[in-house]
């Protein structure tokens, strides 16, 4: 049971990283104000998640402007997808694990 | 971790995924009241097509044929049908407009208790989806009323509708896509049906969206 734990990917132990990464694997991109009425919650913890799955190279930023406002868009990266998979694999097979247990 | 744990784990990411993705506020009631208006409203128009309904219609549908024995109506007064023709288009619009307030009135009502916006990405993506064909077809229609082919605008209304349907089910609940398509083939049956105009227009706008409002309403309203 300890090895599918492990398997848990460590940068999705916070839920909202994982929740951003679960708007980023059904939408191809999204942007940060659309993600923080979805989530609830402040800029300041949005944009620091952000930042922690970007150092993860998870994520992309890609920055434009709509007329003067600035508008911020998120994209998973390959890699990120592939983590995320593989955590999602990981949960299932957990609770497959504990449901024979 | 525990086993419930993991489930609220994996519950909340497939919701999350879903809220991001679909407009899933659409109001189910509302299409229900958008059949029953178009069903009024079809019955309106077959009032003040009068008896003549079917007879009208008929010589509605028919191409210009000047071989064709022609009748009172036609031939004495392009007046009075183009008159007919206005007061339709004229039903038409309220029911399209009372329609379309009903389904935002009530979507957004729906929009606020399953804590979803009701103008975010996703109901953007869902109104320029749908606007599309919607738009081109509009145009469409009104080109052709305009040059007198009004049989054309049963079956085309049906089937712009339909793609429209179909092009937006994507952001919203597949059920969309089955009513987009049952749309498409009715205006694809008006279409060689000629005559029965009104009778597909009532089935495609006023019986389809009272079933597939109560079919909305029993799985996601609540």
């Amino acid at each position: 049971m300890k090895i599918a734990f492990d398997k848990l990917d460590k940068a999705f132990e916070n839920r909202v990283r994982l929740q951003i990464m679960s708007v980023l694997a059904a939408n191809e991109r999204y942007d940060f104000n659309s993600l923080k009425e979805l989530l609830g919650i402040t800029d300041g913890n949005l944009a620091s998640h952000l930042k922690g799955l970007e150092k993860e190279e998870y994520i992309t930023v890609h920055k434009s402007f709509l007329g003067r406002k600035p508008n911020t868009n998120y994209e998973a990266t390959e890699k990120g997808k592939k983590a995320f998979k593989d955590h999602l694999d990981a949960l299932e097979q957990l609770i497959k694990q504990q449901k024979l247990g | 971790m525990e086993e419930k744990e993991l489930q609220s784990e994996l519950a909340s990411i497939r919701s999350i995924m879903e809220r991001s993705s679909k407009f899933i506020s659409l109001s189910g009631l509302s299409g229900i009241l958008a059949g029953i208006y178009a069903l009024i409203g079809a019955y309106v128009a077959y009032e003040i097509l009068g008896e003549d309904a079917t007879h009208v219609m008929v010589r509605s549908r028919m191409p210009v044929d000047t071989n064709a024995p022609v009748t009172g109506i036609f031939h004495n007064d392009g007046n009075i049908f183009d008159m007919i023709a206005i007061r339709l288009a004229i039903i038409a619009l309220i029911v399209l407009i009372a329609s379309v307030t009903t389904a935002i009135l009530l979507s957004t009502r729906q929009a606020k208790r399953k804590g979803q916006s009701m103008w975010g990405s996703v109901s953007r993506s869902l109104l320029f989806h749908m606007a599309v064909p919607l738009i081109a077809g509009g145009a469409f229609i009104l080109i052709l009323l305009l040059r007198r082919h009004y049989g054309i605008v049963s079956p085309a209304s049906l089937m712009f509708y339909g793609i429209a349907l179909v092009s937006a089910s994507n952001f919203t609940f597949a059920d969309v896509k089955y009513l987009g398509l049952c749309e498409i083939l009715l205006g694809l049956i008006a279409a060689c049906v000629p005559g029965y105009g009104l009778l597909f227009w009532a089935i495609g706008f006023g019986a389809l969206h009272i079933i597939y409002g109560a079919r909305i309403y029993l799985k996601y309203d609540k």
